[in-house]
């Protein structure tokens, strides 16, 4: 049984329009997997799948050896956090309910536990100060480390990414990407779609390159960087350096 | 000029009528308005809920329903409503015209809430869902908490302006024929303009009316502005005596939720 997950031939199409045909990847435990490529190319579908917010007409997504394709949702959803691109904070909220309010509603925790969790977790992305603020006070590169904290207080076993850093100022970038670094140095087990080519060479420890719903080369940022092999890739590494 | 005065700003008969008036007649178009106005907002939401639902069978009854009730006169229902029950009411409520006439005016008022409601949650970004979800809340609790409260707080503008409608729409009970102690504001003016043959009963009965609404529409202008500009709410170490659990109408105002890309 392989620790780790694993997506297996996956297929979706909303209407004609097929997103995935037949995408894989494997990502160890504890490893990085960034994912690159086109727009349009299915990445944002790919990390849906994992985490179910997009279920996929065919394939298998596997989590340590179990599908969950078969398993109930919300459950699924406590092992996987995700971090979206517009962030998707509680509008209505306080920082800090933002974390409470599913650490109450899922996992149980008493007021004074959240509370504590929740404080603890701002404190790691550097933001405790900012608690009592609402969302709308906050820069986008703190909105998206609360995001990160938020998803974090769950204790996922797994992080994806879907372009966390696309919406945020040039000068922001770079925080939340350490942040997501430092996670990968953690060991947590990670999908990071991404178009920031410098982190991925430096953080992944495995590139995919996906295009038109497939992942088309696999391998080390070395291998994906330095030499690749199809000419789709290499068209596409011209077109972001 | 003079004739102007009297007959529409008699003080001798705007006095005697305003004792009348404050005591009976306010307390009654309140009792209308306040309950039509609280069972319409409980019916509208579960209206909203129905019509936003995937399923088809819950969908459909709710569209019919606000077709109908939003689609008629107000008139037409109070009086089907308020005279057509009476046979099926009268074991219940005997012959008080009051429970037929709070029904007919919360029905109505359901229809417009409901419509409101909806829009309202329809306007919040697949994103805030998405966000719930992915933290594995329920459907349920990511709509309770998250959804809901965010759409209502983008429509208490449009809410608060129906609930002045329903003040004035109230005066319409009267045609179910209303008691003595049961008159309303326009009734209790309606009838003194009558026996004195002077309208200013009426023009101090149209005063008290403004006296709610005027005040109402005010706080739709303060709500409208404040849900506009935003007001950061910075608390101080009181969080944990929040109840978590808030109703879902915040009175903490918020810019409305800025999302996706801003």
């Amino acid at each position: 049984m392989s620790q780790g997950l694993e997506l297996r031939e996956l297929r979706l199409s909303y209407g004609t329009t097929e997103v995935l045909r037949g995408a894989d990847l494997s990502v160890p435990s504890g490893q990085t997997a960034c994912v690159i490529g086109p727009s349009g190319s299915g990445k944002s579908t790919l990390l849906r799948c994992v985490n179910r917010l997009a279920e996929p007409e065919s394939g298998e997504v596997l989590l340590d050896g179990e599908s969950i394709l078969h398993a109930n949702p919300d459950r699924v959803r406590q092992r996987i956090g995700m971090v979206f691109q517009h962030f998707n904070l509680f509008g209505h909220r306080t920082v800090l309910d933002n974390i409470t309010m599913p650490l109450r509603t899922v996992r149980g925790l008493s007021k004074v536990d959240a509370h504590h969790t929740a404080l603890a977790r701002l404190g790691e992305v550097g933001l405790a100060h900012k608690a009592q603020y609402r969302p709308s006070a906050l820069s986008g590169g703190q909105r998206q480390r609360v995001a990160i904290a938020r998803a974090l207080a769950m204790e996922p076993e797994v992080m994806l990414f879907d372009e966390a850093t696309s919406a945020l100022d040039p000068e922001l970038v770079k925080g939340v990407l350490e942040l997501i670094a430092e996670l990968a140095e953690g060991g947590m087990t990670m999908i990071v779609v991404t178009h920031e080519m410098g982190f991925a060479r430096r953080v992944a420890d495995q590139v995919a390159f996906m295009d038109r719903g497939r992942v088309l080369e696999v391998g080390t940022p070395e291998q994906i960087f330095d030499s690749p092999e199809t000419l789709r890739l290499q068209r596409f590494l011209d077109q972001v350096r | 000029m003079n004739g102007v005065g009297d007959t529409f700003f008699d003080w001798q008969h705007i006095r005697d009528v305003l004792p009348e008036l404050i005591g009976t007649g306010l307390a009654n178009t309140l009792i209308l308005a306040v309950s039509s106005a609280l069972i319409g907002t409980v019916l509208g939401l579960g209206l909203a809920m129905m019509g936003l639902s995937r399923r088809r069978w819950l969908r459909w009854p709710a569209r019919v329903y606000t077709d109908i009730f939003r689609g008629l006169p107000a008139i037409v229902t109070i009086l089907l409503i308020g005279q057509g029950l009476v046979i099926v009411a009268r074991p219940v409520v005997g012959t008080d015209p009051y429970p037929l006439g709070i029904l007919a005016l919360s029905l109505i008022a359901s229809a417009y809430i409901g419509e409101i409601f909806r829009s309202g949650i329809q306007s919040v970004e697949a994103g805030q869902f998405e966000a719930g979800r992915a933290l594995g809340m329920s459907h349920l609790a990511t709509m309770r908490k998250v959804v809901v409260p965010q759409g209502i707080r983008r429509v208490l503008p449009a809410l608060v302006n129906q609930f002045i409608t329903l003040v004035k729409e109230s005066s319409l009970v009267y045609f179910l024929g209303l008691l003595v102690d049961q008159r309303d504001l326009f009734r209790i003016g309606q009838d003194a303009a009558a026996n004195s043959g002077n309208l200013s009963p009426l023009v101090a009965a149209g005063l008290v009316y403004l006296l709610i609404t005027v005040p109402l529409t005010h706080l739709v202008n303060h709500i409208d502005r404040r849900l506009r500009t935003g007001r950061e709410v910075r608390g101080g170490d009181d969080d944990l005596g929040d109840d978590f659990d808030e109703p879902t109408v915040d009175r903490r105002a918020d810019s409305p939720v800025r999302v996706a890309g801003s």
